[in-house]
């Protein structure tokens, strides 16, 4: 089997060199009668590759569910006991699979874009010359440097080492493939971008083509990061779901800049600005990609989540390197064909919170870049390493971010162009008034914002979040009270009309109505509350109003782990809410521990204020030999995975095309008709 | 040894363990032989009462010693019953401003290995420095010389740390002048020309026709 996979990746190498080099080849001869045949002879070559890659991943997958522990990486990653969903998340969870993944994602998006070549053929065909490039680079990686199929040396073992325990949970199975969907899909929008300005592409059509492409790679890409999060949340047992950890900062960069690029691409579509801007917001992406990928893998900064330090850094180096040299060079040698179409008309208009917000999305990406290499940067200057944790990261980012929520509520009610005081007022009337009543609500409730920072934040926090979500319903509602006026409908029907309408601008407001969810969940963390205690029968902890109170402790045993758990039943004010089951598992292939944390949202008792009681089972006593349970009060921390929800079908809102075009003439320097609403 | 520092609750105040400290700061609160107290103007009935010197000098000045005493005492109580309130805050604070040792990655109060060697040792080195009565600044100093600098979560604003704080402020600053500079510079632009036969409407008409567009598009 090793050597079907290894053949299969030395072949998808050959196959993706040929598509880059006889690619490259058709598009600077093409004049050339012969043109066209190559350029078709590459792209088959490149719809090859990918069921080479197909068929290398297919067999590291069977090889694992085989048990073939001859394959070094199989028995480093897998054991005989092991569940077959976990072997078959076997493929992402080493370095040399997990870079076999991704070549699979990459060409399988390759597959995708040259399938639909008919679109724009030239476009398409520098496309995927581009991408056929990356390909060559990870293929060469997985045929040179981490071969997923090398073998053991000597004596084949009679079992594996196991999967890494923290592995072992449903959302592993999940997270991974959708981050590398997310990471992986933005090769697309920048492998457009960068032959559209090789070719000097006249028009937005680029912007156009990749859109869903971009909207699609970033969904996965929020999925991804949040998965990470609720898993960290789930099964590292410290309560939280954000430790600023390399890696995490690592996932949050490329999202952050993707975040930008989606929003600063309306600026080139309606207005044809930011042209230049935008180019370089799809290249950082791309790169902040790749650089969250050897960070990952290169060992240069320590993480709980890196792969084991290995040489391919220098890889990395050397591609992020070449490929920014490229970047710069095509973008300067185009700045003619770039320039702004049209004028700003008032600062008081959707294009300047478009500038700002695109502002403080990059001072964020800086601060997390920043606080991620300072270390580094401090070993060469001071001659010792310092920790940028999270101290630093919630002090800096956290003031940003709540300027971001500010631009957030207050951008999509302006209107381009210029946006008249009274409209204004008119718009954030409500919205100011209720989003003020919140935070006065909070004070009156006890929360004293001048006695700590973190309630100072927490409350603005949740002003802002409010703001965010009145200024969003007052858009459905004043939309839908027109057409409901219009047309007899019930206002309920009027919204869903006016979203199917225009479904990026409401899609869009449903994404922001999932930020502020998200924001929400996160300002519960400064009224975390937490107690470890030694635990017999009977015993009590309180937190807030709940008590909980010791039942038992059961041992069990399977042929994968053996398993300590504790039975607690849950009483909010005296009344019995639930029984929770936190565990303790010991891993027999890998020898380590593991707690897997019982968790309960009291959505039936609280409703809006949710809180998740959060109980571990920590393990024994050493001395006493008593259990050690730690128990965690984290106020609504439910609404950041709700949120996740609402962002995502926010997303496929809108993507999904509008029922019908909304166009209005108007006079104005735009010479044709103007598609005014539509997609803002 | 996991829950020989536990529960926090149970802490006992630092000061209240140390009361011959406090003592001794109220001790220099009152009048030594040589110090000079200067008498006070007092308002009686609306004039001023100007205290007759001699014996009544030596009366006025018990009595004010006395008083800054029992001031003395007031305020030092609030501080001790503060400061003893204040441990379990300090404990939290500290415990979150630095990192477990043991390469888990986490903040000291976050590492959650029972047996963890590294965060057990560390939390009791905690509590004995807040049990002794050091300040904040004193004890972090003491985990940097036994652990080293990344002990501490967070860079210090010392020395070249201050340019991971100062940092992003400067490219915000530098940020918002530059993106203000663009907009001013995009709004100073001059209109793009217009095809023969096109007007552009005055400013309040243009402003009409734009927001009749805008309720269109509404609907």
């Amino acid at each position: 089997m090793a050597t079907i996979g290894s053949f299969a990746l030395a072949l998808a190498l050959g196959l993706s060199a040929y598509c880059f080099a006889m690619g490259l080849l058709a598009l600077i001869f093409s004049k050339h009668p012969a043109a066209a045949a190559l350029g078709e002879t590459a792209r088959r070559a490149g719809i090859a590759a990918f069921a080479a890659v197909l068929l290398a991943s297919f067999v590291l997958v069977v090889s694992a569910f085989n048990d073939d522990f001859s394959v070094a990486y199989i028995q480093q990653h897998s054991n005989r006991d092991l569940p077959a969903a976990y072997k078959f998340a076997v493929l992402w969870s080493g370095q040399e699979g997990s870079l076999l993944f991704w070549s699979l994602l990459l060409s399988g998006y390759g597959f995708v874009l040259r399938l639909r070549y008919k679109t724009d053929q030239r476009l398409f065909a520098y496309a995927s010359m581009i991408i056929a490039s990356v390909q060559v680079f990870f293929l060469l990686i997985v045929n040179i440097a981490a071969k997923p199929f090398a073998l053991v040396p000597g004596r084949i073992p009679p079992d594996g080492n196991g999967l890494n325990p923290l592995l072992q949970y449903p959302e592993m199975v999940i997270h991974p493939p959708m981050l590398y969907l997310g990471y992986v899909g933005f090769t697309i929008p920048f492998a457009f971008a960068l032959g559209a300005l090789i070719m000097h592409y006249p028009g937005e059509k680029w912007i156009h083509i990749t859109r869903r492409w971009t909207m699609v790679t970033w969904c996965f890409l929020t999925i991804g990061v949040f998965l990470g999060a609720h898993w960290a949340y789930a099964v590292l047992g410290w309560g939280g779901y954000w430790g600023w950890d390399p890696v995490e900062n690592a996932s949050l960069m490329p999202w952050l800049t993707g975040t930008a690029f989606l929003h600063s691409v309306m600026m080139q579509e309606k207005r044809g600005m930011l042209k230049i801007w935008n180019m370089a917001l799809v290249f950082s992406t791309f790169l902040l990609s790749m650089l969250g990928t050897f960070l990952t893998r290169s060992g240069v900064i320590s993480s709980v989540h890196a792969f084991a330090q290995s040489s391919i850094g220098t890889w990395f180096i050397v591609f992020i390197a070449l490929t920014t040299a490229v970047c710069v060079f095509f973008l300067v040698k185009n700045l003619s064909n770039l320039k702004s179409e049209h004028k700003l008309e008032s600062l008081v208009s959707r294009e300047s919170s478009f500038l700002f917000n695109n502002l403080l999305l990059l001072i964020l990406c800086f601060t997390v870049l920043w606080g991620t290499f300072f270390p580094i940067l401090s070993e060469w200057v001071q001659g010792h390493k310092v920790t940028v944790g999270p101290p630093f990261f919630n002090r800096v980012a956290v003031p940003v971010a709540l300027l971001l929520m500010l631009l957030t509520a207050v951008g999509p009610l302006l209107a381009w162009r210029k946006t008249s005081i009274e409209s204004l007022k008119r718009n954030f009337l409500f919205p100011t008034i209720g989003s003020i009543a919140v935070g006065l609500m909070m004070v009156l409730f006890g929360v004293r914002p001048w006695e700590d920072p973190s309630y100072f934040y927490a409350v603005m926090a949740a002003i802002l979040s409010a703001l965010v979500i009145f200024t969003i319903i007052s858009e459905f509602v004043r939309g839908g009270r027109v057409i409901a006026g219009k047309s007899g409908m019930n206002i309920f029907a009027a919204m869903l009309h006016l979203c199917r309408r225009n479904t990026r601008r409401y899609g869009g407001y449903i994404v922001h109505f999932g930020v502020a969810l998200v924001i929400i969940g996160l300002l519960g963390a400064a009224f975390n509350k937490e107690v470890e205690k030694e635990m017999g029968f009977g015993d009590k902890i309180q937190l807030g109003p709940y008590t909980l109170v010791c039942q038992s402790y059961t041992q069990d045993d399977n042929p994968n782990y053996g398993v300590e758990s504790a039975m607690f039943n849950l009483f909010r004010n005296g009344r019995l809410v639930t029984t929770m089951y936190p565990e303790r598992r010991f891993y027999k292939a890998s020898g380590q521990p593991q707690t897997i944390p019982n968790i309960y949202p009291s959505f039936m008792q609280d409703f809006f204020l949710v809180n998740d009681v959060y109980v571990v089972y920590e393990g024994k006593n050493d001395t006493t030999g008593r259990p050690i349970i730690k128990a965690h009060l984290n106020p609504l921390v439910p609404w950041i995975w709700i949120g996740l929800v609402i962002m995502v079908f926010g997303t496929i809102v809108a993507m999904v095309p509008n029922t019908m075009p909304v166009t209005v003439t108007a006079p104005s320097p735009v010479r044709e008709i103007a598609h005014v609403g539509a997609g803002d | 040894m996991k829950l020989s520092f536990l529960p926090i609750s149970a802490l006992k105040p630092i000061s209240v363990l140390k009361p011959t400290t406090a003592l001794k700061r109220l001790s220099a609160l009152k009048p030594q032989s040589g110090d000079r107290i200067q008498p006070t103007a007092q308002a009686v009935g609306g004039r001023v009462e100007r205290p007759s010197p001699g014996g009544a000098k030596e009366t006025l000045s018990r009595s004010i010693a006395i008083r800054r005493l029992l001031h003395a005492l007031i305020i030092s109580a609030a501080v001790l019953l503060l400061m003893g309130a204040d441990t379990d805050a300090r404990f939290k604070d500290l415990g979150h401003r630095m990192m477990c040792t043991c390469g888990c990655g986490q903040v000291l109060l976050e590492c959650n290995h029972v047996g963890c060697q590294s965060s057990d040792k560390m939390r009791n080195q905690l509590l004995a420095a807040l049990d002794k009565g050091d300040n904040d600044d004193l004890i972090l100093q003491g985990f940097v010389q036994d652990y080293g600098p990344t002990v501490i979560a967070a860079p210090t604003s010392t020395g070249f740390n201050k340019v991971a704080w100062i940092m992003p402020f400067v490219v915000l600053v530098l940020g918002f002048v530059l993106v203000s500079w663009i907009v001013r510079a995009w709004k100073n632009r001059p209109a793009p020309a217009l095809a023969d036969g096109i007007t552009i409407p005055p400013g309040n008409e243009l402003d009409e026709l734009r927001e009749k567009a805008r309720k269109d598009t509404e609907q």
